[in-house]
């Protein structure tokens, strides 16, 4: 089949791909653009480790078909921390102890960014729900939880409401 | 015992991986891309039970890009007492037909071919176009047909094996049968003031870890084959891949990737061998991803379980008799836990008089794996639930209840082993004193306690330390790190040498490249391997030592060590202490680089207890529950990195919370599984949960130098006892077959009126 030309926008970058048609743009990110950060733990929607921003808003990228992010911007979790300095997601995951096995660590922390971005100063409950669509088998949540909100309320506190990051 | 003071164990440094896993870096099984590398798929059987007459590739050999074809016969036909894996307990013969079937098709979604192809889709095509020739057979789908005298029959060779008691001699689908007693059962029965007996049901549940399994092979220039992927275990993978396709070990090497999430379900090989086979054959790179619904169909989850379980007790709390009759669905193959669960029911409790038999029962379902302390969880259901049924007919507090009969030292296992000291008691008295226990409920909640025992696996380990130039020191290990394991090493090493945590890099390296380690599972790695490592740092001091004597002109036992430096004693003192840097410059003059390996087989390893307190809210008019609050409290022995021991205490209580509420394989009746999805497999998201709060009690284990306990299993043994006690306690009925779904609950609250 022939594959199609995409033209796009990675972690700010400007990026082209070929593809199938049918491709996921999961497939895409990992196995034509080596973007390997993006995980696929079910590849139906049902379990976040695929998360990616797609023009701002936050998605399973299992769930897109490559092509139509054609002309369009995607952020990835490779695109999360700047350089070698993490993200305050990042930081926090890791002093928390916030990961096991890390398989939905990128997700994860795609998905809270998202979260963070929209809201600046979730609750548990907000945080919960909206990160309900993340599947993590190891920490039953405990420890993730924390991790944001405590990153929620570190950024608050010594960046003001700075939000303005959008990676995709 | 030791009152040793830590500077590193007990402490939460971030860990070595961390940078790479939340950056994305890591690189996990599916991440492995090799040049010119094809992909593997498996063609799966449609039935749960077929005669398979033939198979014909022809068709799929000439379709476009497949490089190679695998069936069952292309693998070696292995004799049924050759055996392999983890202390040789695997039937390679068994092992071989799950990964591939030959005769017979055993469950729907069954391996019965497997090819490679220049690209995933033309892999996909051709695979369609292989012509098995099936004839249909009834299928065995519970464990009453299965055991039912004129059952269709799995295997013709399987007669039970164990203790048969008064089974039939002659084919059978009942695979083994065991017992374990003590004292007299009628007279324990005929003390009793109130005698309680329930049946219990739990389903196939699935470890559901969220990375698919995922391995690839190439081969290499002097003909050594190389397997790359997730697992719990490199040696174990190699073991088991070389047993199977009948290669000398030298032939296969090992390299772990990251694996995310395991929970015994990566104990065994699926696509592994098949990924060296087919390597071998197309004499290229070979990728095998599994999709969730494979892992679904075709992995092992934890077996489904009946038993029926009876306990007798005095007014005052004394339980005189308990018995046990556990039959639990092995799966295609044998090997259900049904032997762990017996171990385990009444591992906490100084029963005087007990009877426990266990059946492993073969039906056309998925091969069962290992899930978290494998058995434990259905066994403390039944002993969990009378218990607190007891405590509610005596009127005593259901934690008062157990520890009245608690297991301390000096009391001996199930198995008759006398226990060394143990922490039980000590959980048992944290929970009670914790706010938990006392906070009120709100309306429509109940709480649940219930406590568990797991017995933590030894086995082998190995560790290797070298020590650089500069002072730091590299620690390599055999055993996978599967949730933090690096960080422990570290520690380890650290507090052993005596050198800061960042001055240590944990490594987890091939089976080329350190010596052997048995699997990361059992609760075995922190504490085995932890010793191999402690056991390798002390010889490196030693030698350190020794090189230090050698500079300072004195005997060996003039020169000690502290804090990571040398220091002069028995008349030395004058000598400035020497750091360990300060040493290793000086190494090519005082007789070459510093290095250490150490293997270690530990006799004992310590068993593990914890207790849970769970309130759960139920929604009558729904029948929809929720854990509002829970609580963790076990004893780790000593926590090595507290964090990741919280954790392991968290993750556990969750999967187990999954089990008790939501979490079942649901067949139709044909064998076919109708949720093989996250969608409709319902583990829990984070807004099912609270927090789970955690107590880490810390009783030395005296099996451990540090006096750690496994941490790994225990967590997931009381959460289904909690939660049903909990439901019971709102419900004001008991209810006994897992899940507590909202359907069961209405149902149970429309039967009670
Ligand atoms: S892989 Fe996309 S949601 Fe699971
Ligand atoms: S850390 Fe393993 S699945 Fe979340």
């Amino acid at each position: 089949m022939a594959r199609m030309h995409v033209e796009t926008t990675i972690n700010g970058e400007s990026a082209e791909f070929l593809c199938q048609p049918g491709e996921s743009l999961l497939d895409a990110l990992r196995n034509e653009l080596n973007l390997t950060g993006t995980k696929e733990g079910c590849n139906t929607g049902d379990c976040g480790a695929c998360s990616v921003m797609l023009d701002g808003r936050l998605v399973p990228s299992c769930m897109v078909l490559a092509p139509e992010v054609e002309g369009r911007s995607v952020g990835t979790i490779e695109g999360v921390a700047q350089g070698d300095e993490l993200h305050p997601l990042q930081q926090k995951f890791l002093e928390h102890a916030a990961l096991q096995c890390g398989i939905c660590t990128p997700g994860f922390i795609v998905a809270a960014k998202a979260l963070l971005e929209k809201n600046p100063d979730p609750t548990e409950e907000e945080a919960r729900y909206w990160l309900a669509g993340n599947l993590c088998r190891c920490t039953g949540y405990d420890k993730i939880i924390r991790a944001v909100l405590d990153t929620a309320a570190e950024m608050n506190g010594t960046n003001g409401a700075a939000t303005n990051g959008a990676a995709g | 015992m030791n009152e040793r003071k830590f500077k590193h164990i007990g402490t939460r440094p971030v860990r070595p991986d961390g940078v790479d896993k939340v950056t994305g870096r890591a690189n996990y099984g599916a991440d492995i891309d090799m040049p010119g590398m094809l992909h593997g798929v498996v063609l799966r059987s449609p039935y749960a039970h077929a005669r398979i007459r033939s198979i014909d590739t022809s068709a799929a050999e000439k379709s476009p890009g497949v490089k190679a074809v695998l069936v069952g016969t292309d693998l070696p036909d292995l004799p049924r007492d050759l055996k392999g894996g983890p202390e040789n307990h695997v039937t390679l013969a068994d092992l071989s037909r799950n990964c591939l079937a030959r005769e017979t098709a055993l469950y729907h979604g069954h391996a019965v071919a497997a090819l490679a192809a220049t690209s995933l889709e033309a892999a996909q095509e051709a695979v369609q176009k292989i012509v098995v020739d099936y004839e249909e057979l009834e299928p065995v789908l519970e464990i009453d047909q299965a055991i039912a005298p004129d059952a269709p029959i799995l295997h013709d060779h399987v007669r039970t094996a164990g203790m048969r008691g008064d089974l039939p001699d002659g084919p059978t689908n009942i695979a083994s049968r065991i017992e374990f007693s003590r004292g007299n059962l009628e007279e324990g029965f005929a003390d009793a003031d109130v005698v309680v007996e329930r049946e219990f049901s739990t389903p196939w549940a699935h470890q559901g870890y969220i990375e698919p399994h995922a391995c690839a092979a190439r081969v290499g220039e002097d003909g050594q084959a190389v397997l790359y992927g997730s697992s719990q275990g490199q040696f174990l993978m190699r073991d088991l891949c070389v047993g199977l396709l009948q290669l000398e070990p030298g032939k296969l090497k090992v390299v772990p990737a990251e694996i995310g999430g395991g929970f015994g379900g990566k104990t065994t090989v699926y696509n592994e061998p098949l990924v060296v086979a087919l390597a071998k054959k197309s004499n290229r790179p070979v990728k095998m991803v599994m999709t969730r619904e494979e892992v679904f169909r075709a992995t092992g989850p934890t077996s489904a379980s009946k038993m029926r379980f009876k306990m007798g007790a005095k007014r005052d709390g004394t339980i005189t008799a308990a018995s046990a009759s556990i039959y639990m669905e092995a799966g295609a193959f044998p090997g259900s836990p049904a032997g762990a669960a017996a171990m385990c029911c009444f591992g906490p409790y100084t029963f005087p008089n007990f009877s426990i038999e266990a059946h492993d029962v073969l039906v056309n379902k998925l091969k069962s794996a290992a899930y978290r302390a494998p058995g434990a969880p259905m066994g403390a259901l039944g002993t969990e639930s009378l218990l607190d049924e007891i405590a509610r007919e005596i009127g005593m507090d259901p934690i008062e209840l157990r520890l009245r009969n608690a297991v301390q030292q000096g009391d001996t296992s199930t198995l008759g082993m006398p226990y060394d000291r143990i922490g039980f008691i000590e959980t048992l008295e944290a929970a009670k004193s914790h706010p938990h226990y006392k906070a009120p409920l709100g309306p429509n909640q109940g709480r649940g306690v219930a406590s568990g025992y797991w017995f933590n696996a030894g086995m082998q380990s190995s560790a290797n330390i070298s020590i650089h130039a500069d002072g730091s020191a590299v620690v390599a290990c055999g055993s996978p790190d599967i949730g933090g394991w690096r960080a422990s090493m570290a520690l380890i090493a650290a507090e052993e040498l005596g050198i800061p945590y960042e001055r240590v890099r944990p490594v987890v390296l091939d089976t080329d490249s350190v010596g052997y380690s048995d699997l990361t599972g059992g609760s075995r790695t922190t504490v085995v391997t932890g010793m191999a490592i402690i056991e390798a740092a002390r010889q490196v001091i030693d030698e350190l030592r020794a090189r230090t004597a050698k500079m300072w002109d004195v005997e060996l036992d003039a020169v000690g060590w502290q804090d990571g430096c040398a220091v002069g004693v028995n008349g030395a003192g004058d000598n400035e202490p020497m750091t360990l840097a300060e040493i290793a410059a000086g190494f090519s003059a005082t007789g070459g680089p510093v290095n250490a390996e150490a293997s270690v087989v530990p006799a004992a390893t310590g068993p593990s207890f914890g207790t849970h307190i769970c309130d759960l809210e139920v929604d009558k008019e729904t029948g929809v529950s929720k854990v509002v609050r829970y609580t963790v409290v076990q004893d780790a022995g000593k926590a090595i990195h507290p964090s990741y021991v919280e954790g392991q205490m968290q993750g556990g209580a969750s999967q187990g919370i999954g089990i008790a509420l939501n979490e079942e394989y649901i067949y139709d009746e044909k064998g076919v599984l109708e949720n093989p999805s996250f969608l409709d497999y319902r583990m829990p998201v984070a807004s099912d949960l609270p927090m789970i709060d955690t107590v880490i009690v810390e009783v030395p284990n005296p099996a451990h130098p540090y006096g750690a306990r496994g941490v790994g299993e225990i967590p997931i043994v009381p959460p289904l006892a909690a939660v049903a006690n909990a439901m019971s306690d709102a419900l004001g009925v008991r209810m006994t077959d897992l899940p507590l779904s909202p359907p069961r609950v209405l149902g149970a609250l429309s039967e009670d009126v």
